[in-house]
């Protein structure tokens, strides 16, 4: 499979690799055999139906959850048990959750610094004008002092982004950052998203928007049942899907 | 003319239905009640007492209280007044108050931290002090302290000697007591310098975060500061300090600073005691702090120890902190079974023995709940003062 940004100058290949990953709650098998490449600037969507275990591989990339067999590697460096790593990756690693987890006894600025203040050491000023320059970016500067409570869901969700992205991740990981909004408020996240993946970040995406799959995805993965089932480019996977796992899916998702 | 201003807003509902009217017309209700009931009172007692012949009056404070007490922090002797007594036996209920408040702090905040703990023997060491020590009346714990484990102990000839400088026996824990000698000046001086290079340090580090964006590590050369400097001005200035030590005169010991039997008892017992139940309250707080919270914190590079500390705990103050000052107020009022033991707090002296001598029931009774509601009040103002210091905004 070609995508546009392997060929493109100073990009890494593979600054994801997941290779025969499996996962286990107790004696519930999650996740089944997964081998996943991502290249550095690519833009990958994960969609399927529920409890089919794509927050849990999402969560696995930057070790919220253990895997049990098999190898991750971020950025070159293994996920295991050494804390040291799990540390490095995560900062290399932004997350974005459907439920915004802002911390919300820190003002908007200060969500946004915290991380780069105490994890990056980087001088308070400086933080918080990086931190200015990215609220602008998601469109919210003048809601910097206000506390996560006092804000809208998409507003949070777009302070979300913007924390997330004040560690200059190399990564982003979004877990269905719409799907606890109303529908005014997807499009003001989405569009900050889309804005994002012009940017050349490499993203992984849950989500059910496919209007947003089929604009910026280099990639659309669909899981069932804790395995990869299908995975092809926007175009190919919406007008011509191989599975009939996908096929009903794409009829059911559609159809609203 | 006279029609001339128009009243545009709305009709007002009936009197009788307006809630604002109703809520005043209860309340007058609801206070005129309340001092109703307290005439009744104080004139009944007041000629109850006019029939039996007790005077009344805050006069017997002056008078001559003639009776030992076993532990004083304010000057005391048999010589002194009733009014006297009083202090006494405040400072002995604000020491045992203070004491237990501090170590049921730590206490609870270490056992209530073990029992979330991964480690599965500590956690349940944890649950299992939690149950047993909160379930058990918090009097038969006192008595457990007093005459099970410390009236247990040796008597003084047979004393714990540790050193030839503490002494342990059944009347009491002995220590050695410092006085100091001229040239202490210097090592008060030290201290302060202390104090004042710390905070200088907070600011410069502050400063320097700002600049270079270098996090100093202030807490632990604070307190490097704050231990070395007064030790090295204490040897500068030639040790101006000798110990008093305690030694045995005849049957008992002399010298020196004791812990008596009856202090170490309730201390003891309230700060097992109050400590479950801060336990529980830090463990409710820890979990009411949501798993999203700690993963967005993890998610975003932070180490599990600045997790706790800056996302954490922050929020969970906010959950601990009521529940928290109610602990803090029982301590308090717990600490009154003094009296069960002889401990001479003011509930066992003054409103015991004080009461007793003099009669002055209404006076004594009035003077000592007055306290208790004065210190709760104190008390809760100050946890007031600092929930709403770290209270969340919301819209
Ligand atoms: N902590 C856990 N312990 C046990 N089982 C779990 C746990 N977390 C998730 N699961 C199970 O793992 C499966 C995959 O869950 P996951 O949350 O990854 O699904 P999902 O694809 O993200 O679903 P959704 O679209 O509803 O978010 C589900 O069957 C779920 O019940
Ligand atoms: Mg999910």
């Amino acid at each position: 499979m070609q995508t546009p940004p392997k060929d493109q100058p100073g990009k890494k290949p593979g600054i994801i690799r997941v290779e025969g990953m499996h996962k286990w709650y107790g004696d519930f098998h999650v996740l089944k055999d997964l081998n996943l490449t991502v290249d550095q600037g690519e833009r990958i969507v994960i969609c399927g139906p529920s409890g089919s275990g794509k927050s849990t591989f999402i969560r696995c990339i930057n070790r919220l959850e253990e895997h049990q067999q098999g190898k991750i590697i971020v950025d070159g460096i293994e996920l295991t048990d050494d804390v040291r790593h799990i540390d490095t990756v995560r900062r290399e690693v932004g997350m974005v959750f459907q439920h915004f987890n802002l911390f919300p006894h820190l003002t908007v600025l200060e969500n946004c610094c915290l991380s780069p203040i105490w994890v990056r050491k980087t001088p308070r000023k400086e933080a918080e004008a990086s931190a200015m320059e990215y609220l602008e970016r998601v469109k919210i500067p003048d809601q910097a002092n206000k506390f996560p409570g006092q804000l809208s869901g998409g507003q949070q969700q777009r302070v979300a982004i913007a924390r997330a992205l004040c560690m200059k991740p190399k990564i982003m990981l979004f877990d269905e950052p719409t799907s606890a909004l109303d529908p005014e408020m997807i499009k003001e996240v989405l569009d900050v998203m889309i804005e994002l993946a012009g940017s050349g970040m490499t993203m992984l995406c849950v989500t059910h928007e496919m209007g947003f799959a089929k604009t910026v995805a280099d990639r659309v993965i669909f899981m069932d049942g804790g395995e990869i089932v299908e995975q092809a480019p926007p175009h190919e996977f919406f007008t011509n899907p191989q599975e009939a796992r996908t096929q009903k899916f794409l009829q059911q998702i559609l159809a609203h | 003319m006279k029609k001339q201003t128009i009243d545009t807003r709305p009709a007002g509902p009936k009197p009788w239905y307006d809630p604002r009217v109703r809520s005043l017309f209860f309340q007058a209700i609801a206070i005129a009640l309340v001092f109703w009931g307290g005439w009744i009172l104080v004139d009944n007692t007041l000629s109850n007492m006019e029939s039996r012949g007790i005077s009344t009056g805050f006069g017997f404070l002056g008078e001559t209280a003639g009776f030992g007490i076993i532990m004083n922090l304010v000057p005391y002797d048999a010589t002194m007044s009733y009014g006297r007594t009083f202090w006494v036996g405040l400072t002995n209920t604000l020491l045992v108050s203070a004491m237990g408040v501090v170590a049921a702090t730590i206490l609870g905040f270490i056992i209530g931290v073990a029992r979330l703990s991964s480690n599965w023997l500590v956690a349940k060491m944890a649950l299992v002090y939690i149950e047993v020590i909160r379930n058990i009346p918090l009097l038969l714990q006192i008595f457990f302290w007093y005459f099970a484990v410390l009236s247990n102990l040796p008597s003084p000839r047979q004393s714990v000697d540790v050193g030839g400088a503490l002494f342990l026996n059944n009347r009491g824990l002995y220590l050695p007591d410092p006085v100091t000698q001229e040239g202490f000046g210097i090592v008060w001086g030290g201290i302060l310098l202390a104090i004042a290079a710390v905070v200088g340090i907070r600011i410069w580090a502050k400063k320097r975060q700002l600049a270079t964006g270098q996090i100093f590590p202030t807490f632990k050369v604070g307190v490097a500061i704050l231990v070395l400097v007064p030790i090295i001005s204490y040897l500068v200035a030639g040790r101006p300090l000798e110990w008093d030590l305690p030694a045995l005169r005849g049957f008992n010991f002399g010298g020196g600073i004791t812990i008596i039997p009856e202090l170490a008892a309730l201390w003891i017992a309230l700060s097992l005691y109050t400590a479950s139940f801060i336990a529980e309250i830090v463990r409710s707080g820890i979990l009411s702090v949501s798993k999203g919270q700690t993963e967005a914190s993890k998610a975003l590079g932070l180490p599990n120890g600045l997790t706790l500390r800056l996302v954490v705990i922050p929020q969970a103050m906010r959950v601990i902190i009521p529940p928290l000052t109610s602990q803090y107020l029982n301590l308090v009022k717990n600490s009154s079974l003094a009296t069960a033991i002889g401990y001479p707090d003011l509930v066992a002296v003054f409103m015991g023995t004080t009461l007793n001598q003099t009669g002055q029931a209404v006076e004594v009774v009035a003077i000592t709940m007055a306290v208790y509601l004065t210190i709760s009040l104190l008390i809760s103002l100050f946890m007031n003062i600092y929930n709403r210091a770290v209270a969340i905004k919301e819209r």
